[in-house]
């Protein structure tokens, strides 16, 4: 089947915080983009984010570029690469301020800079003391950056494609990428958008997870396009706790509650954190939070009926610092939990957040693979950046704000090597005649299939079994346990059949579809964790407690190919800043 | 819990018609996009938008017993059954609970809804009072949803040359950011009988706002900046 096609010099797929920032470098810079999204991009879930942007700006106090990427690096507990950290958090600033004159509403303070809130492992002087260093817009900030960063992109005429799912890339025989076969979801169609460059910012995959904050659109579509056409997966066994989703619903409370004096309580009315980490108590990075109250949890200590869930405490803030600095979430707790926190605790609990790990590229948004005896091969005409990317700045764990600061300073980084590659290779190669074969033959097998499970029925022993074998705390025989069950899943998610076969708007294609990524994504992550033998960030082992930089400071590549895994070495050695030597980590 | 949806697929039917469903719900499903989630797993045919699942994507509007809101704030106990659902009122069905947005975001564009300063940028930031931000508390909050302007009968009669009250939000929005250099420019392009104007206090705006903004008080205030510039 010959299958319309459109060309351009650049396709980016997601419209969230990365795809609309390096939208906006590419249209500016007047080459022809398309930019495919699911959703209508405000509707991206960059739109959720809700404590702020981390970036060194020195408005409450002192502050430098150098201690943000001190605690980066430390947060990350030494996964993270040394070039790409010193990179982002040099650039944060210069991008807040960017986005601050591109119509920004954010918070401010009484001299009008921009008001900065303390956050969880982020410090003055290496450590010493908590800084402010979190620009926000109340508890709404990603609401206010995504619209912004849209509203920026009006302007700039960029050329959307609202409600396009991108289904495969496609490669040449060189490894080429050369673009995407996408679904137009109102009418059906497949299309191909060869493409000069291929940019992938297709943000995060916690649904794979059964308690998620995640919304319903984070599916891994970037990273099972990426593994089905021979790309690895980096650092998938890294998944984020964030210690405080609604108890029951998962729906994120910000850490920004903790930076603005709110605290967390056991069921005995004791502030626990004070035991875990005595110097930053609540504000310690979330792996160890998450972690605390996990053990909280299991040692009988937890609040509630059941016991299963801690209470973040913030009356004490009063009413008016409530309605000022966190409406959103006065709002998220009477309607998810029934409770006012002006008067009373939210029922909280860890709740999968983010995924470290993703596409691996470097801080020039440039995706490599090991190739020829390099471990960092570029791929040609392929770029990731955004939560779908590995650069790697969160390593084993992510601080909070720097999700943000992530999409901005890599969303452009990206964009500008496209706008280079593009200047230095002018032609356009030819799509291999084989370039939608991959996109038939499953849409052809989801239309014939008979006698299949239905897709919500495999997604949630999916869900289910990533939640139970690859938690807060994770076990040898569990894992191993895991590694199986989700191969048997992924086996029946290639037999899932849907009833709908409408070509309009048919959203049971779409889900069959999106559970493809799913499975590669929760396959990856299983088989990662089970391999990694030591306890780093937020992969943590029974068997083995410690961090085992001796054996384990290294990246993991899992390839989808046989579930085979690969290493490669951690950049210890920043651009221009002196190495971060690993040591023991405590807040 | 029982339900009565609109169906509608131009691929199949020649009209549209309600569908009933009996939904056993978890003990955990509290939202009314919870049950719909049960729907779709006994029937993967119904087709509606959803992603954040917390009231700030703006995906998952629609008529819920007749009035419009967003199904993942809403919650099942204070709905009266069966519940009804219906598309959007006033736009274009594309396929059963999902409508045709394009004229909504088209008058939204319309406003050029983005900053515009044409100063070179300072080094740092546009410096702002707190009293100056405080100016877009309860404008810059909008998510698009369209609950406002879908309720509005101005907008159902003039889709095309009526701003609709998102839009209007917005475009104050903008008038009231004090780093916003182009005032008169937006009174300009909204001075018509038809683009502000058709706004007569109807008010529907404010009772189907999720995010509880007020659209008629902003618009109030564009219409107080015309009369004070004419005299």
């Amino acid at each position: 089947m010959a299958l319309a096609r459109r060309s351009f010099d650049a396709v980016v797929v997601g419209a969230g915080g990365a795809g609309l920032r390096a939208a906006l470098q590419l249209s500016e810079s007047g080459l022809s983009v398309a930019v495919l999204s699911k959703v209508f991009p405000t509707r991206s879930h960059t739109v959720a984010a809700q404590g702020g942007i981390g970036a060194a700006l020195g408005n409450m106090g002192e502050d430098s570029w150098l201690w943000h990427m001190y605690d980066t690096i430390k947060g990350s507990d030494w996964l993270g690469d040394q070039d790409a950290i010193e990179f982002m958090c040099r650039e944060a600033p210069k991008l807040v301020y960017e986005l601050e004159h591109f119509g920004m509403p954010f918070d401010r303070n009484e001299n009008g800079t921009v008001y900065q809130r303390p956050f969880g492992g982020h410090s003055q002087n290496f450590g010493e003391r908590p800084v402010q260093r979190s620009c926000c817009a109340a508890d709404r900030t990603g609401h206010a950056m995504l619209h912004t960063l849209y509203q920026r992109n009006v302007r700039a005429r960029t050329q959307f494609f609202v409600e396009w799912m991108a289904l495969d890339l496609i490669r040449d025989s060189g490894g080429q990428a050369l673009g995407v076969t996408a679904l137009e979801m109102e009418t059906g169609e497949v299309m191909i958008l060869h493409a000069r460059a291929t940019l992938f910012a297709t943000g995060g995959a916690g649904r794979i997870f059964w308690s998620t904050t995640n919304a319903f659109i984070n599916t891994g579509d970037g990273l099972g396009m990426a593994a089905r056409a021979g790309i690895p997966l980096e650092d998938m066994e890294f998944w984020q706790f964030h210690p405080t989703g609604v108890a029951g619903a998962g729906v994120l409370i910000t850490e920004g509650v903790r930076g603005e004096g709110g605290y967390l309580l056991n069921k005995s009315g004791e502030r626990f954190m004070e035991r875990y980490a005595p110097n930053l108590k609540d504000l310690a990075s979330r792996d160890v939070v998450s972690r605390a109250m996990a053990t909280e949890i299991k040692d009988g200590r937890g609040a509630g009926p059941h016991g299963d869930y801690l209470l973040l405490k913030l009356d004490h803030l009063g009413p008016e610092v409530i309605d000022k600095r966190l409406p959103g979430i006065r709002e998220i707790s009477k309607k998810f939990a029934n409770i006012d926190p002006v008067k009373d605790p939210i029922p909280v609990v860890p709740t999968v957040h983010y995924m470290m790990g993703g596409i691996p590229a470097n801080y020039l948004g440039e995706v490599v693979v090991p190739q020829g005896g390099s471990p960092e091969a570029v791929v040609p005409g392929f770029y990731a950046a955004g939560e779908c990317a590995c650069a790697s700045v969160h390593g084993a764990n992510r601080l909070g704000t720097n999700s943000l600061t992530d999409l901005l300073v890599f969303g452009k980084a990206a964009a500008e090597s496209v706008i280079k590659f593009l200047k230095e290779n002018p032609g356009r190669k030819d799509l291999p005649k084989d370039a939608a074969e991959r996109t038939l033959a499953r849409l052809a097998r989801l239309d014939n299939q008979k006698n299949g499970e239905s897709v919500a029925e495999v997604a949630t022993d999916a869900r289910r079994t990533m939640q139970a074998h690859c938690g807060v705390f994770r076990f040898p025989d569990t894992l191993v346990e895991g590694v199986k069950k989700i191969r048997g899943i992924a086996d029946r998610a290639s037999r899932t059949q849907i009833k709908d076969k409408s070509r309009v708007f048919n959203t049971a294609r779409v889900e069959a579809l999106e559970l493809d990524n799913l499975i590669e994504v929760a396959r990856a992550s299983m088989v990662s964790a089970e391999a990694r033998k030591e306890s780093r960030g937020a992969h943590d082992r029974s068997d083995h407690h410690q961090r085992d930089d001796v054996n384990w400071l290294k990246h993991t590549l899992w390839y989808k190919d046989g579930d085979r895994l690969e290493y490669k070495p951690v950049h210890m050695k920043p651009l221009t800043a002196r190495t971060i030597e690993p040591k023991v980590r405590t807040y | 819990m029982r339900f009565r949806i609109f169906r509608y697929d131009p691929d199949r039917d020649e009209k549209p018609r309600m569908q009933d469903y009996d939904v056993r719900l978890d003990p955990h499903d509290r939202m009314l996009l919870d049950a719909l989630v049960r729907v779709k797993e006994q029937d993967d045919t119904l087709s509606l938008r959803r992603s954040c699942r917390e009231g700030v994507c703006g995906s998952d509007a629609m008529n819920i017993n007749g009035k419009n809101g967003l199904a993942c704030i809403t919650k099942l106990a204070d709905l009266k059954e069966p519940v009804e659902l219906r598309p959007l009122p006033g736009l274009p069905v594309i396929r059963d609970l999902i409508v045709d947005m394009s004229q909504f975001f088209k008058q939204y564009h319309s406003i050029k809804p983005y900053l515009v300063n044409d100063d070179p940028p300072p080094e740092k930031e546009r410096l702002q009072s707190p009293r100056e931000r405080e100016e877009l508390d309860g404008l810059y909050e909008c998510i698009l949803c369209a609950c406002c302007s879908t309720a509005c009968p101005s907008f159902w009669w003039n889709p095309d040359k009526f701003v609709g009250p998102a839009g209007l939000l917005q475009a104050y929005r903008f008038i009231a950011d004090s780093r916003d250099q182009a005032t008169a420019e937006r009174l300009d392009n909204l001075e018509d009988p038809y683009r502000l104007f058709r706004c007569h206090s109807i008010m529907n705006c404010v009772d189907a706002c999720p995010k509880h903004l007020n659209p008629t008080r902003a618009i109030g205030k564009i219409k107080e900046l015309l009369v004070k510039r004419a005299v």
